[in-house]
């Protein structure tokens, strides 16, 4: 199987803040959550890679660990939108019927508004946490989802495999899981990687609002949030988490587009 | 131009499923509003209130009576145009919102103005270009762009041009009595970052339509019949591939109220995005609603817009 570049290139930055995840604590050089109320803000120097924040704090090492806490989120969210939304897809596509024109308009309505403003609206109503976001964010995809899938098991339904399982008196539940699931399952992993892109982009947005990730997490969105009023004379205390995070959506989005270019050929 | 009767059969038809989408949208809403654990005087009042102050809230605006008749008595003062009053202000919301989107449409527009001329550039160099570096450049430079999150781009145009060039002020939030000119200086650093992550997005569509233009019979025909290039561009081949755009455009003024709450909040300027998040940060619900609605009859009406532009524009779309 060939390896398209952006693919290569995309796993390589994931698989750089995975490890940064992972092992967290032993790879920064100091304590991310001490503070040094005698060097506060100095800029990026042999000691302080990447200068200290208002608290004295050292900025690398808040960088590293900030890494953490969205790359628990936006799996487990984007998992949850993916299971529920190929299940819902494969309903809708293959029973169609009432319950397909009623989810169909049900889907629509959500889409009606931008997915972060549905989310705030969600939020706001039963609170900010962790679980909260992960369950909301899953939520608001899994509609998305679910048209994706449907599409798909629309096409699939036609097939000739299909109407031979029905001939030998297969249940729909068993041609839905057995049958059907397995020819659309690269369509639905192309689409899981797009929609962790997505997540990405949403958790920072949310955390950047205060409607992510909490603190006191070193969490990058939510660094610059308390941060960014200090562009102005010091720019590294929010340049660092602007990278990290634009670098993360990024070896994200190439990851998806590689994986793209793998299942299409 | 009259509307020929099966346009606008169609377009009647696609507004009665908009205000059946609008209605969906109405229930969730409120149904949102009803998850808010415990209740709404507990949460405008704080942990700390006294209970019967709670109670008391609760009662002066109707939050003890039972869910179907809050829900059918905010859906009928919504229908008249009274979008309730805010718990915080203690006063109408519909001047806020008016305010609100006002100052948004300004913002918006102006990412419009920027982004179609440069998104329909790049989309048609992309296309002369297919399969070529130029090509390439654009659309990965366009898809890249297009995924980072607005307050990631924002922070970057603010370090660049305002505190490092000092070309253009910081945030958006103008001395009092500003005339447009003023006005248009604090708004265009706001406005490059919904420009920003809407190139990639306008510019694909626009690369697509104008290689099926370039490839298709007509103009082959045009070109063998010894038509100056660029009269075959502008008669043949923009006017193909500018149609989708315009549905591109339309639904992307839904999209843009997703970023202008983070792009709002980071320039402090006060549109409908900051008016959701401020509403939204303080649980002030009837605020929260209005808002979330207002943009979602934005998102209905910008895609009726869209059909509406289709269908005259290009006879092929038109239903028989």
């Amino acid at each position: 199987m060939r390896r398209p570049p952006t693919l290569i290139a995309g796993l390589a930055i994931l698989g750089l803040w995975i490890a940064a995840a992972l092992l967290g604590r032993h790879l920064t050089p100091h304590d991310p959550y001490a503070d040094d109320l005698l060097h506060t803000l100095t800029p990026p120097s042999g000691t302080h890679w990447f200068g200290t924040d208002q608290l004295g704090r050292d900025v690398f090492s808040r960088v590293i660990v900030g890494a953490r806490d969205i790359l628990i989120v936006t799996p487990l969210a984007t998992l949850l939108g993916v299971v529920a939304g190929t299940i819902l897809g494969l309903f809708t596509g293959y029973l169609r019927g009432a319950f397909d024109a009623v989810a169909g308009r049900i889907i629509e309505a959500m889409q009606a508004v931008p997915l972060v403003i549905v989310a705030l609206l969600a939020l706001a109503a039963v609170g900010t946490s962790n679980l909260t976001v992960i369950l909301v964010i899953g939520l608001v995809f899994m509609p998305l989802i679910a048209r994706t899938v449907r599409t798909a098991v629309l096409a699939e339904a036609d097939l000739d495999y299909v109407a031979a399982a029905q001939l030998r008196g297969d249940g729909p539940l068993r041609i839905m899981f057995g049958e059907i699931l397995p020819n659309v399952l690269p369509l639905v992993l192309v689409e899981a990687t797009v929609r962790f892109g997505y997540a990405i982009f949403f958790v920072a947005s949310l955390s950047f609002l205060g409607f992510g990730i909490q603190p006191p997490s070193p969490d990058w969105g939510l660094a610059i949030a308390e941060n960014y009023s200090l562009i102005g004379s010091y720019w590294w205390v929010v340049m660092f988490d602007v990278l990290a995070t634009a670098s993360l959506v990024l070896g994200v989005n190439l990851t998806a587009d590689g994986l793209q270019t793998v299942f299409e050929r | 131009m009259p509307i020929p009767g099966a346009i606008l059969k169609f377009l009647l038809r696609r507004a009665a499923l908009s205000l059946v989408t609008l209605w969906l949208l109405s229930l969730l809403i409120f149904a949102a509003g009803q998850l808010l654990p415990g209740d709404v005087g507990r949460a405008v009042l704080g942990p700390l209130a006294d209970a019967r102050a709670v109670a008391a809230f609760n009662h002066s605006i109707g939050a003890d009576r039972p869910v179907t008749a809050q829900y059918l008595d905010w859906i009928g003062r919504l229908v008249t145009g009274d979008m309730g009053t805010s718990y915080v202000f203690r006063s109408a919301v519909g001047p806020f919102v008016e305010d609100a989107l006002a100052n948004s449409l300004k913002l918006a527009a102006l990412a419009f103005v920027i982004v179609l001329p440069l998104g329909i550039a790049g989309g048609v160099i992309a296309a002369l270009n297919a399969g070529r570096w130029g090509d390439r450049s654009i659309v990965i430079l366009g898809q890249t762009l297009g995924v980072v999150p607005e307050f990631i781009s924002g922070i970057v145009l603010i370090l660049v041009f305002g505190v490092w060039l000092r070309w253009l002020p910081m945030s958006a939030d103008w001395p009092d009595g500003a005339g447009p000119l003023t006005q248009l200086r604090y708004l265009i650093l706001p406005s490059l970052p919904l420009a920003v992550s809407f190139f990639g997005y306008i510019a694909r569509v626009v690369r697509v339509g104008t290689v099926e233009a370039l490839d298709a019979d007509y103009t082959r025909t045009a070109v063998l019949k010894g038509l100056p290039w660029l009269t075959v561009m502008r008669r043949h081949v923009l006017r193909n591939a500018l149609l989708p755009t315009i549905t591109v455009a339309a639904s992307l003024v839904g999209y843009l109220a997703g970023g202008l709450v983070v792009v709002e909040t980071l320039f402090h300027y006060r549109g409908i995005g900051s008016l959701i998040y401020g509403a939204a940060k303080a649980k002030d619900f009837p605020m929260l609603e209005a808002g979330v609605l207002t943009v979602g009859a934005l998102f209905a009406a910008a895609s009726l817009v869209a059909d509406l532009l289709n269908a005259l524009l290009n006879p092929r779309l038109r239903p028989r």
